[in-house]
């Protein structure tokens, strides 16, 4: 965890590009630049923050590319260490040979996020930008890019910061009436000072309520098909697939019981996940079939419970019916290229359906819009006030913290407990919250209370 | 030829008796010296002891065996307790104190001390022996040796008094100031900085009209700082209240081009919490009037001071804004009010001792650390003088923690955070205030006196004694109980409805209901001393608040239990910032909780020193 090494990784994506960027970072960074680097200006001549122009050699005195370099020293740098980067050209080769250069130099290959959790080390970076930097390298859709972007410039990090002003202006009234006399502060407003208190203990509550939503676009939506046997799962899955123009990433499902894809369905990172490669195992008649399946809707954010709509419902559709919850299911009626022949009446209690038929794809836009609409209604509408979600389990957990000591707080205004029994719970809520923003010392509640109040004889 | 002892305190302050005090008391030769023997223990501001948060301090130092408790009940001359709507752990008593008579007594007690030599002569050097301090020097060139020395010079260390535009040296009003001394440290290295601070004109009792005046008695009952005293005999007088007016702020605001403070004369840094009239009126413009508490300075003393116009302004702009106030119409100023500018050295580079980390057997307590406050300085000496004597005696030092005391918070903010502003106690800089109260200091810090010799076996006693009356008191609020056959008890307390009967503890867990209504269920439980009840009673009221707060504290020792080794080198550790680092190895933490509270110092570097120290 340590930054001891030196470590080094592209800091542009792979590609045809014009310019790649290699990045190093760690007490030899300049050190490496120096067994390399042939310019005009020497490496302990080379100006912190200053482009310089030069080539690179590779041991063997063989020209790799020709570059600008640039050094930026500790602790001004984005992680706090000394940083090196390299402006190559960008093919994937060019960029390659970079790097091999200097992993054969003997910097190491970054981890994913490495250069961050340097940086926030470092203290270069609050917890909060540290984490949403890494949501950014992990979002796999340009909703949750969205999402990162808003946290890192600090959407998330300003309605926090904004909790705690409150908290610690609310504090500094308290602590000016425990510490001064009356006739200094003026006399105790108390319910005037809950009022913003309680306002916040609720939207503490709409933002841990966001979470789920932030999970959801962090790790993807969970969507699960189901259904018996030859109802057309299959069909469904590619026919869904092949209308994404975003597929993100396959994993293989040769070697596991089940298919899962990801892409984007309606701005949603989504995890499909198709019981059809299960074959009967996964049959809800059989009763591993049901256990197995059982679990997996209970996870699922989303059911796709798809149905034959040229036949009658069967016993083993009402069986796989059962393990659906209603508020998280959409009953895909498929085979709606054929004559229509199901008692849907029978399917009391689901009143989200849709038509397609996988086959030739029909309806497949109603199927999304159903997908976003279900979602939506679900997960994304208790989106905190002004699209803010949380994402972290961490900050979760925080604002949690917080908003129990504001419970107590509140409850212990209701007993009447005295003031420095109320400070007691406000300041555990203050620094629950600095879990996320950092402490609040008591010089700056004292900072504050002075530059209030007329105090001191 | 150089006369020997094993310790040497410099300033007969309020810091300065105690730490000569402890020393002697604990088996030591002392000597202490000062600049003018008629101004041992002088009140250099405000004729009380107390208030809030520094009555807690005074009833610390009585805990651990010191003397300024026992001193003001001696001569207290109106005894209150402040913040009594408020809460139990923020109750503080306060006392005006007559000023010559406190003088006096602390003069005698240190007098009659065995192992203690009072002189007067002026320290204007150590005598350094390698890398360790050996003694003093005086002005009229004598040396006296010691293996430790203390400096407790308070406001005197190139004093410089500001009266309007003029200003001469001064220690206090009417006193030299101390040269030499803090210019030696300066070159030993240590930060030397320069702080402000001022006091209220003093006036003619004879020229104010009090019949006229609002008047502020002490507690019907007044109630001492000490254990030790067993009852307060001297008259109790009252204080009386008057204000400013807009007149008043006009007058102020007319003389500020001749104010030393907003002409710019003035560059040492003042108390935001002590501002001075002329202060408040320039920041406050929208308060049309302050609060002016006009107190004795003594029983015989016919000069008054008036609380709340601390002032640098010229003598005539003082008289002339004073008698614009109802009352003092025709007042007249016996001692004009000052500021006083003085060098201190920054306490981040002391121990939690309170030796620096620079000289060996040198301690800092008192002003001279950058605080301010009579009660502030008494602890310091205290703690100091206690720790002097364990280093003499080859043991380890003494630290209290800030779960222990206030006078723990106060000496970890110093040697943590330094000052840049005088430092003044306040009860919101200690996060466990609920168990730092003034009703249990004795619970949290006689055991320490008693180790460290400094408890009489007397005081000893007194306290086991309490101890056991409080464990009594709790078993009969657990034991006895009230039946719901009771029907006249249950009328008296006005709880008809009680169904099932209850405890007396779940009585008292009541709002309406206090620990005297119970008397009449239990004699034993009312026989028991009034303090011991009134505990009874907080402890069992607010359980839930202070069983949180052990728990808040458990979490912080578990962190304070981390020590860092003593030269521990910082450079070998990677992951730090150049800020932090710095940071770290000018504050030298002694435990890794110690480092976290250094500002600027991340939790992230807190974890990675974790890390380094797990290794
Ligand atoms: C004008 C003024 C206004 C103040 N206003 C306030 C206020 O508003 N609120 C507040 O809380 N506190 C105030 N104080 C501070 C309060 O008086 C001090 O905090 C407290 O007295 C400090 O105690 P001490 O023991 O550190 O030093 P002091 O009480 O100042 O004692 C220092 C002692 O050291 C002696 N000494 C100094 N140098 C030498 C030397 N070289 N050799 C021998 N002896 C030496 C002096 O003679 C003196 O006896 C004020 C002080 C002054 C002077």
């Amino acid at each position: 965890m340590l930054s001891l090494d030196t470590i080094v990784a592209p800091a542009t994506p792979p590609g045809e590009g014009g310019v790649g960027i290699v990045r190093l970072s760690g007490p030899r960074a300049v050190d490496f630049l120096g067994t390399t680097f042939r310019g005009n200006t020497t490496i302990t001549r080379m100006e912190s923050h200053r482009l310089y122009y030069g080539k690179l050699f590779n041991s063997d005195e063989e020209r790799v590319d020709e570059v600008l370099a640039v050094i930026m020293r500790a602790p001004r740098s984005y992680t706090g260490e000394d940083v090196v980067e390299i402006h190559c050209h960008g093919g994937t080769q060019i960029l390659r040979s970079v790097l091999d250069l200097f992993l054969k130099a003997g910097a190491r290959m970054a981890g994913p996020g490495e250069f961050t959790q340097r940086a926030f080390l470092n203290g270069r970076l609050d917890l909060a930008q540290a984490e949403a930097v890494i949501g950014v390298i992990k979002a796999r859709s340009e909703r949750a890019s969205r999402v990162a972007l808003d946290q890192l410039d600090g959407h998330l990090s300003q309605k926090i910061y904004k909790f705690s002003e409150q908290l610690k202006q609310s504090l500094a009234l308290l602590e000016a009436h425990i510490d001064f006399p009356d006739d200094e502060v003026g006399a105790l407003d108390l319910p005037g000072l809950l009022a913003p208190l309680r306002k916040i203990s609720l939207q503490v509550d709409t933002l841990v309520g966001s979470f789920d939503v932030g999970r959801v676009l962090r790790e993807g939506v969970n969507v699960l098909i189901l259904g018996r046997p030859n109802v057309g799962k299959s069909s469904l899955m590619n026919a869904i697939l092949g209308e994404s123009r975003a597929i993100v990433n396959e994993i293989a499902g040769t070697t596991r019981d089940t298919l899962e894809e990801q892409l984007v369905l309606a701005g949603f990172p989504v995890r499909l996940v198709d019981a059809a490669g299960v074959r009967d195992t996964d049959d809800p008649v059989e009763q591993e079939g049901v256990r197995r399946a059982r679990e997996k809707a209970a996870v699922a954010d989303l059911v796709l419970m798809v149905v034959d709509g040229s036949c009658p419902l069967t016993g083993q559709d009402i069986l796989a019916l059962e393990l659906c919850r209603p508020d998280n299911t959409l009953v895909v009626v498929n085979k709606s290229d054929q004559a229509q022949n199901c008692d849907l009446e029978r399917l009391v209690g689901f009143p989200c359906r849709v038509s397609v038929s996988a086959k030739y794809s029909l309806g497949l836009d109603d199927l999304s819009e159903a997908i976003l609409g279900l979602l939506k209604g679900g997960a994304a509408s208790s989106e905190g006030e002004e699209g803010v979600v949380v994402t972290e389990r961490r900050h979760r957990d925080a604002l949690l913290l917080t908003k129990a000591a504001l419970k107590e707080l509140l409850a212990s205004a209701e007993d009447s407990a005295p003031l420095e029994c109320l400070a007691m719970d406000l300041r555990e809520a203050l620094s629950a919250l600095g879990l996320i923003t950092g402490e609040t010392t008591p010089d700056e509640i004292l900072d504050q209370i002075f530059s209030q109040f007329c105090v001191g004889k | 030829m150089a006369e020997n002892y094993d310790i040497i305190v410099v300033g007969a302050g309020h810091a300065g008796c105690e730490a000569a005090l402890a020393a002697a008391r604990m088996g030591c030769q002392a000597l202490l010296l000062t600049l003018n023997l008629d101004a041992v223990a002088q009140m250099s501001c405000n004729p009380a002891i107390g208030g809030l948060a520094k009555g807690h301090l005074v009833r610390e130092i009585d805990a651990l065996g010191g003397e300024m408790a026992r001193n003001i009940d001696a001569t207290g001359i109106q005894f209150r307790v402040l913040n009594t709507k408020k809460g139990p752990a923020v109750r503080a008593s306060r006392a005006q104190a007559d000023r010559d008579l406190y003088r006096a007594r602390m003069k005698q007690v240190v007098e009659a001390q065995e192992g203690l030599d009072l002189k007067q002569g002026q320290v204007i050097s150590l005598v350094v022996e390698g890398e360790g301090v050996a003694g003093v020097e005086t002005r009229d060139g004598l040396r006296f040796l010691a293996p430790t020395v203390i400096l407790t010079t308070g406001t005197f260390m190139r004093g410089l008094i500001h009266v309007g535009l003029s200003h001469y040296p001064g220690g206090r009003a009417g006193e030299p100031p101390s040269e030499g001394l803090s210019d030696q440290l300066r070159t030993l290295g240590f930060d030397v900085g320069r702080l402000k601070t001022g006091t209220p004109p003093r006036l003619d009792a004879a020229t104010i009209d009090f019949s006229v005046l609002e008047e502020q008695p002490g507690d019907p009952v007044p109630k001492p700082f000490s254990a030790d005293t067993l009852g307060l005999d001297r008259p109790q007088v009252p204080c009386h209240i008057t204000y400013t007016n807009e007149r008043t702020h006009e007058v102020i605001r007319g003389g500020l081009d001749r104010s030393p403070l907003y002409s710019g004369v003035i560059e040492g840094v003042g108390p935001r919490y002590c501002p001075s009239i002329e202060d408040k009126v320039v920041r406050f413009p929208e308060k049309d009037h302050h609060q002016i508490f006009l107190e004795p300075e003594g029983l015989t003393s016919g000069e008054v001071y008036p609380n709340g116009v601390s002032t640098s302004l010229p003598v005539d702009v003082q008289l002339a804004y004073l008698r614009t106030m109802k009352g003092l119409e025709r007042v007249e100023i016996m001692r004009p009010g000052y500021a006083i500018e003085y060098d201190y050295v920054d306490p981040i580079q002391l121990k939690p001792s309170l030796e620096t980390k620079l000289l060996r057997g040198l301690y800092h307590a008192g002003q001279i650390n950058g605080t301010s406050g009579y009660e502030e300085a008494a602890g310091q000496g205290l703690l100091a003088g206690i720790n002097a004597v364990l280093q003499v005696k080859g043991r380890e030092p003494v630290v209290i923690g800030r779960d222990q005391g206030y006078l723990g918070v106060l000496v970890d903010d110093l040697v943590n955070l330094g000052t840049k502003e005088p430092y003044r106690m306040f009860t919101s800089r200690a996060e466990y205030r609920l168990l730092l109260r003034e009703d249990n200091a004795d619970q949290r810090l006689s055991p320490l006196g008693r180790e460290v010799g400094l408890l009489t076996d007397e005081r000893w006693e007194k306290f086991s004694k309490k101890l056991v009356d409080l464990e009594r008191g709790n078993e009969r609020l657990r034991t006895k109980r009230i039946s719901p056959g009771n029907h006249e008890a249950l009328d008296r307390l006005g709880l008809q409805g009680l169904k099932n009967g209850a405890s007396l503890e779940e009585l008292l867990r009541r709002p309406e209901i206090g620990i005297g209504d119970l008397d009449f269920l239990d004699a034993e439980l009312a026989s028991f001393s009034q303090e011991v009840r009134s505990e009874l009673e907080t402890e069992i009221k607010y359980a839930g608040y202070i069983r949180r707060q052990q728990e808040q504290v458990e979490r912080f020792r578990r962190l304070e239990s981390l020590e860092i080794p003593e030269g521990f080198d910082y450079d070998t550790v990677s992951g730090f910032s150049a800020e932090v680092r710095e940071k770290l190895k000018r504050v030298a933490p002694r435990t890794l909780g110690q480092a976290g509270r250094i500002p600027g110092v991340t939790p992230a570097a807190v974890a990675i020193l974790t890390v380094f120290l797990r290794r």
